[in-house]
């Protein structure tokens, strides 16, 4: 059953989601396009692309990849998968964190933490650029990307949504 | 730091919400929370509106979201929900973060599915995908700036961009090898105390 495979592999991604769903998107792309060949890059950049349109959560794009892989029944095996084991940990953890209150432990493990998890966003980024800034377009898309950096990173107050949608709209222009 | 988590729960306690309440506050977050910037909608409706955390508990409980594996928003709403009502509340408080988005992909998904060679479907969420690129670019700098700043930050954020993105390696090992190497790096030292970070915390997306 296809559909328990989607369950095992989104679990182990859920667990592995440490700095969230952009830090886990390299490994999420290396299992479902490289191992597991249930998607192509491109559609990998798609079911991504629907996740950024979506209210919420980005990563609920993990439905669309199980209903692509196996219909209702994977859209909700990687639903559960990617989401369960992540939320019996948190419900866990925080039951028991105040334990730990004092442990100068606990702030080493999130000083230490911090960076891997840039680095591990980095690398999410750099996951998606990869199927995003491809072939005969990359030159406007690239260009797309540069526009919404700059206008985040050094503007003020800009709405990242009406920049994601101005994305979509700018490439039912330029990138048919 | 000293109290951050009795204080919601006791005062959660005294305000006895409704599993209905909790479902429909994490609904209105999950449903409006667009392109990132979720902690932001978390914290006005969960601190200013609601009152379930003071602000203290807040960010205590969004350090917890952190530090586990998961996202964000649905590790807050389970954590905040259990502090309200229990497992019950944590379930509430996650369907109502993730429905719209779940209906909203579903929809679209289905569409997708049904309309792959559709041109102008194919053009707009490659636009999308590629302003995305801009975007998570921009989130991962805002928060990772300061990291920027320190020699061994920066060492350490290279040293896992190169292995995961460039060799390939699997999540697992780098987690397991690069993660204990970078707390033995910054293991408690009695002489220079080491503050939690936090600065970056509103900025994280609605990943």
């Amino acid at each position: 059953m296809k559909a328990f495979n989607i369950l095992g592999v989104f679990s182990l991604l859920s667990i592995l989601a440490i700095g969230g769903g952009t830090a886990v998107l390299p490994e999420m792309k290396q299992m479902t396009v490289g191992y597991e060949h249930w998607l192509t890059d491109p559609q990998f950049r798609d079911i991504y692309a629907i996740g950024q349109l979506a209210p919420g959560p980005n990563m609920l794009m993990v439905i669309v990849i199980g209903y692509h892989v196996a219909g209702f029944a994977g859209a909700l095996a990687a639903f559960v998968g990617f989401f369960a084991p992540a939320c019996i940990i948190a419900v866990v953890v925080s039951r028991v964190w105040d334990h730990f209150e004092g442990s100068a432990w606990r702030t080493s493990i999130q000083r230490g933490m911090a960076p891997i998890v840039v680095g591990l966003m980095l690398a999410g980024t750099i996951a998606i650029a990869r199927t995003a800034i491809v072939g005969k377009d990359s030159e406007i898309c690239l260009a797309f990307a540069a526009v919404v950096f700059v206008a985040l990173y050094f503007g003020k107050k800009v709405n990242p949504a009406l920049l994601i949608l101005a994305g979509g709209l700018l490439g039912l222009i330029f990138l048919r | 730091m000293d109290e951050p988590i009795e204080n919601p729960k006791s005062e959660a306690n005294k305000l006895k919400v409704s599993l209905r309440e909790i479902f429909l506050t994490f609904l209105i977050i999950g449903a409006t929370s667009f392109g990132g910037g979720v902690v932001a909608y978390l914290r006005s409706s969960l601190v200013t509106e609601k009152k379930w955390l003071d602000d203290e508990g807040f960010l205590a409980a969004l350090e917890i979201s952190q530090a586990l594996p998961g996202l964000n928003a649905t590790n807050m709403s389970v954590i905040v929900g259990d502090r309200l009502r229990g497992i019950p509340g944590a379930v509430a408080g996650f369907l109502g973060m993730t429905l719209p988005g779940a209906i909203f992909v579903f929809v679209l998904g289905f569409f997708y599915a049904s309309n792959s060679g559709n041109t102008w479907l194919n053009a707009a969420l490659k636009g999308v995908g590629a302003a995305s690129v801009g975007l998570l670019l921009a989130v991962t700098l805002q928060i990772g700036h300061k990291q920027l700043e320190h020699l061994l930050d920066v060492a350490l954020v290279a040293l896992t961009l190169i292995l995961v993105s460039f060799l390939h390696v699997p999540l697992a090992y780098v987690l397991l090898t690069v993660g204990p190497l970078a707390i033995l790096l910054y293991r408690p030292h009695p002489a220079r105390p080491l503050t939690p970070d936090r600065s970056g915390l509103d900025k994280k997306p609605a990943d």
